[in-house]
């Protein structure tokens, strides 16, 4: 059976034709084959969130994803929705806020807080929390990140 | 860690599935949010995955009078939003909101999960509170399984090699309250409760707290005496084994906060 598969996947607007060993998750694929490095990886189980990034509009694990599963999929990663300007607001109120210190967590955190605010864009303080607990920060005790996602969702400074 | 090698199918139907699964060391991949971190891990090297993913068959909910059937592709992020599960079968609709994270509820299946049977798992004991059953494929054709005699031990279940857990169907109706502690939003539970009461009859399901999840039979009975003594009868159904964090008699102390919480919902004493 093919432990190599011809896949052909779109990756912020571009799309590739590349043979991807079945055995890799779709975040060393981003990182090791694409260069896109700014989707990060922490626990490589589920646990931590840093390798958060969007498949066909949902944020998903990109460690819990094989990157064949992506077949003629639309990936979007922190890079995308940079150039895009689509998380310009929410980049802004972390960097305001303190929001990060190392900012290894940082992506996955706004790729995270992004979804809610699409989902749920009048979220309260306590629905931030939980949409964001499955990404840990290690350094910031998170008051300042659920500051900044509750700044941009309500507009409160 | 990085996953082994291995293979990996993507069939369009169940029949090439079934055919698919007879290969040496085939398992199946749906969601893949416990199996992929397990193959990350290395707890897991299965020689071919079979990735159920595109095949229709296995997706979508339906809705009749009785009972909901949920494809066992069905995700949890699905499940949390369907009004049709909310309004019919909402102890479904609660659970899922407990299963891990946003991200991963995106991905997750219920016959993933019902399959794993993972003992801290929230759907299996849905299943067992509900009286599920569970339809399950194989070369043989269809089997139907009441959800009591499908989860035999941990991470055991009724399924044999080569066959699929297709669907699972959920009478509609009733009252239920669904509880659960985890030290953070989303982590596995350290004490959870599924209950569901239809008229007289009363089914209290626990998880986290052995080898399955555990129908609490005896204090179910006693719940028509008094919560009380639901609480003292407990101790009949659960023996939980200690866990990283709390030992067996705190697990069942928190079975017993949870218990007392469930039956204040429906206002008994």
């Amino acid at each position: 059976m093919e432990h190599e598969l011809e896949t052909t996947l779109t990756v912020n607007g571009t799309t590739l034709r590349r043979r991807i060993q079945a055995r890799q998750h779709l975040v060393d694929f981003l990182r090791e084959e694409l260069g896109l490095t700014g989707s990060h990886i922490g626990c490589e189980h589920g646990v931590c969130g840093a390798c958060t990034v969007r498949v066909d509009g949902q944020i998903v694990r990109g460690c819990l994803m094989l990157a064949v599963q992506a077949n003629g999929c639309q990936v979007e990663t922190i890079e995308g929705l940079s150039d895009s300007g689509e998380l310009a607001t929410l980049q802004k109120a972390f960097h305001e806020r303190n929001a990060l210190q190392c900012g290894f967590c940082t992506p996955g955190m706004l790729m995270a807080a992004r979804d809610l605010q699409i989902r749920n864009p009048k979220a309260s303080r306590d629905e931030i929390r939980a949409h964001l607990a499955g990404n840990y920060c290690r350094c910031t005790g998170y008051q300042a990140i659920i500051d900044a996602v509750e700044e941009v969702l309500h507009g409160k400074s | 860690m990085k996953a082994p090698p291995f293979g990996y199918a993507k069939p369009r139907s169940l029949d090439e599935a079934l055919d698919l699964l007879e290969r040496p060391g085939a398992k199946v991949l749906a969601g893949g949010q416990s199996l992929i971190p397990s193959l990350n891990m290395r707890l897991s090297s299965p020689e071919l995955l079979v990735d159920v993913g595109a095949i229709a068959s296995l997706a979508g909910v339906r809705v009749n009078a009785d009972f909901v059937r949920i494809g066992a592709l069905t995700t949890h992020a699905q499940i949390e939003r369907s009004e049709e599960i909310r309004k019919r079968v909402p102890l479904l609709a609660e659970a899922a909101a407990h299963i891990a994270h946003p991200a991963i509820r995106n991905r997750g299946t219920l016959g993933g999960s019902v399959a794993l049977a993972d003992p801290a798992a929230e759907y299996p004991a849905c299943a067992l509170a509900l009286d599920a059953t569970l339809v399950i494929l194989g070369r043989k054709g269809e089997r139907r399984v009441k959800a009591a005699d499908f989860f035999k031990g941990l991470f055991e279940t009724d399924l044999e090699p080569g066959e699929i857990l297709v669907a699972a169907e959920f009478p509609a109706g009733g009252e239920s309250v669904f509880l659960e502690l985890a030290r953070r939003q989303g982590d596995y539970a350290s004490v959870g409760i599924a209950a569901h009461r239809r008229s007289a009859e009363i089914r209290l399901a626990f998880f986290a707290v052995g080898p399955t999840a555990i129908l609490a039979t005896h204090a179910a009975a006693a719940a028509k005496k008094s919560v009380a003594a639901a609480k003292e009868a407990l101790a009949q159904d659960l023996d939980p084994p200690a866990d990283l964090y709390h030992s067996g008699a705190t697990k069942l102390h928190l079975a017993r906060v949870l218990l007392g919480r469930a039956l204040a919902q429906w206002n008994m004493s």
